[in-house]
């Protein structure tokens, strides 16, 4: 096998990788009970599925500007990605939208401190 | 980026810069944010650690999705944050966020409120490695605060 050949099949590897993981995210926002789950498998999309997919097209483009330009793609996304989860999740808390929780472990103390509504473990959410 | 280097174009950016830059500083907006001087060059000893942990998440949220019984216990829970710079404090928020399975929903002082889709990924967050990172990698430059009298 050449070098070329040997590169073509690394980076199918990563591409079929990728779309594993990108699938992997949709199943999970489909199959988990509520918004706050589901942010943590759209996670799954943003970070490895992402990765995967652009590490495969940069090894078929080889070390040039394209590649560069996927790095660059690859570092707003994981810079961007995190605060958008972060705001979603946020907003939805705070508008009132009760996590569906096995276990919560804040503190009477902090609940206050964050303003939090009270939310007990168990609960069902509301959609 | 465009792959044009002309001496035209490559003006016109430089151009750009400069108008960009004399606006900013006429409205007064350019401050301390702007140079984050508290994240050094540690920062890509930090980066390698935090890829190895969203592999190694990435693989437990896959294996609790694809699980037939849906193995998941969401749990909520507060975290203190030992970083004393609010970039310190912004990365290892977003660091939390960008490893799947947790969530920062919202922060007040040095307390974190985090949402983790296992009880497992909550506990590794509260053994607090990845806290002890963050903030080794913020400290390296602590002589630049201190350079700038605000230490």
């Amino acid at each position: 096998m050449t070098v070329a050949e040997i590169a073509n099949y690394a980076s199918w590897a990563l591409l079929l990788g990728g779309s594993f993981f990108l699938l992997v995210g949709g199943i999970g926002v489909l199959r988990l009970p509520d918004v706050y789950a589901r942010l943590h498998a759209a996670g799954v999309t943003d970070t490895l599925g992402t990765f995967l997919i652009l590490a495969g097209l940069g090894i078929q483009a080889g070390f040039s500007l394209i590649s560069f330009k996927l790095l660059l793609i690859l570092a707003f996304m994981w810079m961007t990605s995190p605060v958008a989860s972060h705001a979603l999740a946020q907003a939805s808390l705070y508008a009132g939208r009760k996590p569906q929780l096995k276990a919560n472990h804040v503190s009477k103390q902090s609940a206050a401190a964050f303003s939090l509504p009270a939310v007990e473990p168990g609960e069902k959410a509301e959609d | 980026m465009s792959g044009h280097f002309s001496t035209l174009l490559l003006s016109f950016g430089a151009a750009s810069v400069l108008g960009v830059v004399y606006i900013a500083l006429r409205k007064g907006i350019v401050d301390i944010e702007g140079t984050p001087y508290e994240i050094g060059f540690s920062i890509l000893i930090y980066w390698p650690w935090l890829f190895i942990e969203i592999v190694k998440a990435n693989i437990d949220v896959t294996k609790r999705i694809l699980a037939p019984s849906l193995n998941i216990s969401p749990t909520l829970f507060t975290l203190k944050s030992s970083q004393h710079s609010d970039l310190g404090k912004v990365l290892y928020a977003n660091s939390i966020t960008l490893t799947p399975g947790t969530v920062t929903v919202a922060i007040e002082g040095d307390e974190f409120l985090v949402h983790a889709l296992s009880e497992d990924a909550a506990k590794d967050l509260e053994e607090g490695t990845m806290d002890r990172k963050v903030s080794a990698a913020e400290h390296e430059r602590k002589n630049a605060k201190i350079a700038r009298g605000d230490a």
